[in-house]
């Protein structure tokens, strides 16, 4: 445990704007990517781990000091702050670069917050963020950030308690075929599931989420590098399944699973 | 700084060496088995061209079994094994010093393979930052080319709409990658033998990280993630018992694993584990049956690799029928039950 274990807790959220869940992409006709002059969102997982540290705050009153978000990414980037922002944290970081140009990778997102974590004057004890990006779905950034920073990680976690005064976590995490629980010392790194919270946000109180304050910097004020270190060399459609129509009644529907070698098990 | 010796260090290698890769699989294990998904791991790993080397980390009362298990295991070079008691689980602040260990300068390895799992997923991305490398998840297919040094990777993005086709070069000295295990087909536990190698474990003391509990849920039926059948349901199963009661004599008739949609498992009619779709599991079985689920992107993306798919929903316009070989527009509770007794 850290000497300081009276002090209150303070929680940054990494959040990214992302192609909203429910818009059917389309790939661009250069193979470059896809096509981005769509509806934008919060990562779902990232709009969790707002959430997630709004009620961690709610549970635990005045032992959650700040909460703060930050994202990396356009100018555009900002809504996705101030959606975060209404739902409930007090401040927010912009690390913003080019409209343009190519999203950072999840070890360069990394380093970036873990540059932020370290000017913090305050600290940092907590760090909740989304599992995986919708976009790459790359997965990776957390247990970077946590491997970074030497942290605690609790990946997948579906069940967050807190224990200010001891400064620990107790964390359920989804893991293949089941649930894991691991006690955390703070500070860690959290990476949200889908099942942390069901909850969707609260009506935004947009207008006093215009006064928060949005600090803005550069990659460069960081000494971070984000140039991609892999190389896209295409984005393409995947292989178009094609549906083999309507079968009338049930009986149609094992004859072709019969014709398929599908048949009952054997007991 | 660091970045300049990187690059000297592989430009040095690229030199040096034909660059014949050498993979390193991390070998995942349960209860004494290897996991299937860590086969399929091997069999991308094996594709590379190169030597594959296995690793093996666990307690030290489970790993003879599992070593000799990995040692017949076809394509496998080496088995490297280290035990300890703090392997017991798998804390990803225990296990990464002794993966950057392995790791580190004078490392022979050009490649970290593992299986797109739980565990391997924790785990990984974290050793690979430790190094200041990349990683590329969830891979379908790899191509190596050593004469660059360069490794090409396709994995899906978006939920599997997109397919990205990516490189990593020769200034990426050891390439992580995680394998999507229905894109492999599992390497075979044959009558090779391979060499072994003991590690010495890394301890770790005062982990900041402590492993309370871990409950697995219990099922007769065929593992979700690798059943060559699965019959899934969605929101139109009404309730969990409904969901049993309605699915479990189909999936038991058909000796399928039961899956779920997200819509089913957060209205909590089946447990978390059996969503199916780009949060969830990815299956390609055999047979797909989606029972009452609409065929959101989302679950699509778990399940649209399956090489027969039936959906019986009762709304002709839902996305299912776009992507299902067989189609039934039907009342799921007359039509499963109907297709129970008829299988019979």
């Amino acid at each position: 445990m850290r000497p300081s274990a009276v002090r209150l807790l303070n929680i940054l959220v990494p959040v990214k704007r992302a192609v909203d869940f429910a818009v059917k992409i389309r790939v661009n006709p250069e193979q470059t990517g896809i096509d981005l002059n769509v509806k934008h969102s919060m990562n779902p997982f990232d709009e969790i781990a707002v959430e997630e540290a709004v009620r961690l705050r709610e549970r635990l009153k005045d032992a959650v000091k700040s909460i703060k978000v930050v994202t990396i990414g356009p100018p555009k980037a900002v809504e996705t702050l101030r959606t975060a922002l209404a739902m409930g944290a007090d401040s927010a970081i912009h690390v913003e670069i080019p409209e343009g140009t190519p999203s950072p990778e999840p070890l360069a997102v990394a380093k970036t917050l873990r540059e932020l974590v370290v000017r913090q004057k305050e600290g940092v004890d907590l760090i909740i963020m989304g599992k995986q990006a919708i976009d790459d779905d790359a997965g990776q950034t957390g247990q970077m950030l946590a491997g970074l920073m030497d942290w605690a990680q609790a990946t997948f976690a579906s069940r967050v308690d807190v224990d200010p005064s001891t400064k620990a976590a107790n964390v359920t995490r989804e893991i293949d075929g089941g649930l894991e629980q691991l006690k955390c010392q703070l500070p860690m790194v959290i990476t949200t599931d889908l099942r942390l919270n069901g909850k969707y946000a609260s009506l935004p109180n947009i207008m006093k989420a215009k006064k928060k304050a949005i600090e803005k910097i550069t990659p460069a004020d960081l000494g971070v590098d984000l140039t991609p270190r892999l190389q896209t060399l295409k984005v393409t459609e995947p292989p178009k399944r094609v549906g083999g129509g309507k079968v009338a009644n049930v009986d149609e529907l094992l004859v072709k699973l019969k014709e398929a070698g599908i048949t009952a098990k054997r007991a | 700084m660091l970045r300049v010796a990187v690059l000297a260090r592989s430009f040095a290698r690229s030199y040096a060496t034909a660059a014949s890769p050498h993979a390193l699989v991390f070998l995942e294990h349960n209860k004494g088995q290897l996991d299937s998904g860590s086969l399929s791991a091997l069999t991308a790993a094996s594709q590379l061209g190169g030597r594959v080397s296995g690793l093996i980390v666990g307690a030290p009362e489970e790993l003879p079994t599992v070593l000799e298990q990995a040692k017949k295991v076809t394509g496998l070079d080496t088995v490297l094994h280290s035990a300890s008691s703090q392997y017991t689980t798998l804390l990803p602040e225990v296990v990464t010093p002794l993966f950057v260990k392995l790791l580190s300068t004078q490392s022979p390895f050009t490649h970290v393979v593992s299986a797109h799992s739980s565990s391997a997923k924790s785990i990984l991305p974290r050793v690979a930052a430790k190094l200041d490398l990349p990683a590329v998840s969830d891979i379908t297919s790899v191509q190596h080319d050593s004469s660059s040094n360069s490794t090409t990777f396709t994995r899906p993005i978006y939920a599997g709409n997109a397919i990205s086709t990516v490189r990593a070069s020769d200034s990426i000295p050891i390439k992580f990658f995680t394998v999507r295990s229905t894109a492999f087909s599992a390497a075979a536990v044959g009558d090779a033998e391979a060499e072994t190698e003991s590690i010495d474990a890394v301890h770790v003391s005062n982990p900041p990280t402590e492993h309370v509990s871990t409950s697995l849920t219990k099922s007769d039926r065929p593992d979700l993630g690798v059943a060559s059948r699965v019959v899934s349901g969605g929101r139109a199963l009404k309730n969990a018992e409904t969901f049993k009661a309605t699915l479990f004599p189909l999936a038991d008739a058909l000796g399928a694993a039961v899956g779920a949609s997200r819509a089913a498992v957060d209205a909590g009619y089946a447990d978390n584990s059996l969503q199916v779709g780009q949060t969830g599991k990815i299956v390609a079985p055999e047979l797909y049956m989606a029972i009452g689920i609409s065929g959101a992107i989302q679950h699509l993306a778990g399940m649209k690799d399956s090489k027969l798919i039936v959906a019986v929903n009762k709304d002709p316009d839902a996305p299912i029928f776009q992507v299902a070989d067989v189609g039934l527009v039907a009342d799921l509770y007359e039509a499963v039950p109907e297709m129970v007794e008829k299988l019979k």
